[in-house]
């Protein structure tokens, strides 16, 4: 199938961007978006210009590299599926596509559809994480988790940390992924224990780095390629007015 | 400190907004005592009281301060952490009322001052004035004042556009509250959702009845 493409193309951080054209020709039904575009690069080097940057790496929905708005949607038009993971077969002959960066102020672009995602990972360095001795592996079963209280953990654990919650939010707020983080550690015994100073500090590591408040639209949910829950920003709701009720720091 | 946290500034946005609500709730009921001829004894019971109705006012004007400042607060940083929009997007969830709660916030804030000035302080009408006109029982005629005032078109139309701002207001904010005070989960957040759209229609009919019944004739002094 041949297809009209509008590509953000920007050269650097402090450049202006803007929408360019190209013809994707002879695109098979089989390929995966990404590949697509790999196409349409390598003819694009072909005739000697400078091919389209994009982020991606596995390629199999989980590593969270991929990040690319279609049509308006993060990740594109098939619900629970990363870019890479977009089959061109849900586009048809002579469909035109927009493809876009994610936006947010907290995420700037490197260039043309790569953005700088570090703001998440600093929102991760700032409460994260669990504070353990290191030692000898501890024995598998010493620790009772109860089959529910595991499965939600592994439920928020799913998120991959592609940031298409933040493209997806009219705020930019990064809540979902937050939440995501909050939720995933305050499920488990070991988390529990620091999750009243967790949820502070990130929260406001959250706002430090730029992203907004959430006011609860749920595009973050329906955008999500790992259908993350709003109910956790719920729970990170329930743990922030926990941590104001206990006075611990 | 819970002002100057995301959560925190949420949470004082949802618990003034549900007083907000709450008070919304009392004042249709207290309003429907028009239907039954009621409205004038119903008034005259709650200013028997003059210092309760100001601690109350007072408690009111600090409730919607709060809700005002932040709720500016919070639209001023959320547009600034999205500089840039998309070329294309496409909503999957956010809906009209969702999108514009600072400006139906804010239209409902300036119809609040005018209602103040034309029912409460009665100085934009002084000829109908329920503070000087008073019932056959002696009481301040409020109810001779509310028709009066609805039968001009656009006194009627000014509150009808007020109502509907307020719903649209409540239709995305009754469900937000719930979920930004953690009352909700995987099962009961769509039944939150739906209940709060449909409060918000019935508060959209208590309130828009008075003026539009009024001004089409169907209740007449
Ligand atoms: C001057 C008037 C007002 C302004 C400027 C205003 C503004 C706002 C803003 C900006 C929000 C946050 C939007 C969001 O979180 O999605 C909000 C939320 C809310 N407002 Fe208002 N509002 C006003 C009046 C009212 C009134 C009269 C009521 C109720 C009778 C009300 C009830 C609520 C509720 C329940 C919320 C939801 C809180 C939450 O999301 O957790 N507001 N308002
Ligand atoms: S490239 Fe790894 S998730 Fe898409």
């Amino acid at each position: 199938m041949n297809l009209t493409l509008y590509i953000w193309r920007q050269k650097g951080p402090d450049k202006k961007g803007g929408l360019q054209q190209f013809k994707a020709e002879n695109i098979s039904p089989e390929m995966s978006f990404l590949e697509m575009l790999d196409v349409v690069n390598e003819q694009l080097i072909k005739i000697g210009q400078e091919p389209i940057a994009f982020d991606h790496d596995c390629r199999e929905g989980i590593c969270g590299m991929c990040s690319q708005v279609i049509n308006g949607v993060p990740h594109g038009p098939q619900e629970r599926t990363t870019v890479c993971q977009l089959h061109m077969r849900h586009f048809k002959h002579g469909d035109s596509i927009y493809i876009e960066p994610w936006r947010a102020r907290a995420f700037p672009v490197i260039k043309d559809l790569i953005v700088d995602r570090s703001a998440l990972d600093r929102i991760i360095q700032a409460g994260g994480y669990i504070s353990v001795h290191t030692g000898g592996v501890p024995d598998a079963n010493a620790v009772l988790i109860s089959k529910k209280s595991a499965d939600t953990a592994m439920d928020a654990s799913e998120c991959i940390g592609c940031g298409a919650c933040v493209a997806a939010c009219p705020n930019g707020s990064a809540m979902l992924f937050t939440a995501a983080k909050i939720t995933h550690l305050a499920m488990l015994p070991q988390g529990k224990i620091e999750a009243a100073r967790r949820v502070c500090v990130m929260t406001e590591a959250m706002m430090r780095e730029g992203f907004g408040n959430c006011t609860n639209h749920y595009e973050c949910q329906a955008a999500c390629p790992k259908d993350i829950r709003v109910s956790f920003i719920a729970r990170l709701n329930r743990e922030f007015i926990k941590a104001q009720l206990k006075d611990t720091g | 400190m819970l002002i100057k946290n995301t959560v925190g500034k949420k949470i004082i946005m949802a618990i003034t907004g549900q007083m907000l609500v709450l008070f919304i709730v009392i004042h249709m009921i207290g309003n429907s005592a028009i239907y039954v001829g009621g409205l004038n004894a119903y008034a005259d019971r709650v200013h028997a009281l003059p210092l309760l109705v100001w601690i109350f006012r007072l408690v009111m004007l600090m409730i919607f301060s709060l809700h005002i400042m932040i709720g500016i607060e919070l639209y001023l940083e959320n547009r600034k952490a999205k500089p840039e929009g998309y070329a294309v997007k496409q909503d999957l969830r956010a809906t009209f009322a969702s999108k514009n709660m600072l400006w139906t916030g804010l239209l409902t804030g300036a119809f609040l001052v005018y209602h103040l000035l034309h029912f409460t302080f009665q100085v934009i009408n002084p000829e109908i004035a329920a503070l000087r006109i008073h019932d056959a029982a002696g009481r301040p005629d409020v109810s001779g004042m509310v028709l009066q005032s609805f039968q001009n078109p656009a006194v009627s139309s000014v509150y009808i556009f007020a109502v509907i701002m307020l719903s649209l207001h409540l239709s995305h904010g009754i469900q937000s509250s719930f979920q930004t005070l953690g009352i909700s989960n995987e099962r009961t957040l769509p039944g939150i959702i739906k209940t709060g759209s449909v409060a918000a229609l019935v508060l959209f009919l208590g309130y828009v009845s008075i003026p539009l019944l009024i001004f089409i004739g169907v209740m007449k002094g």
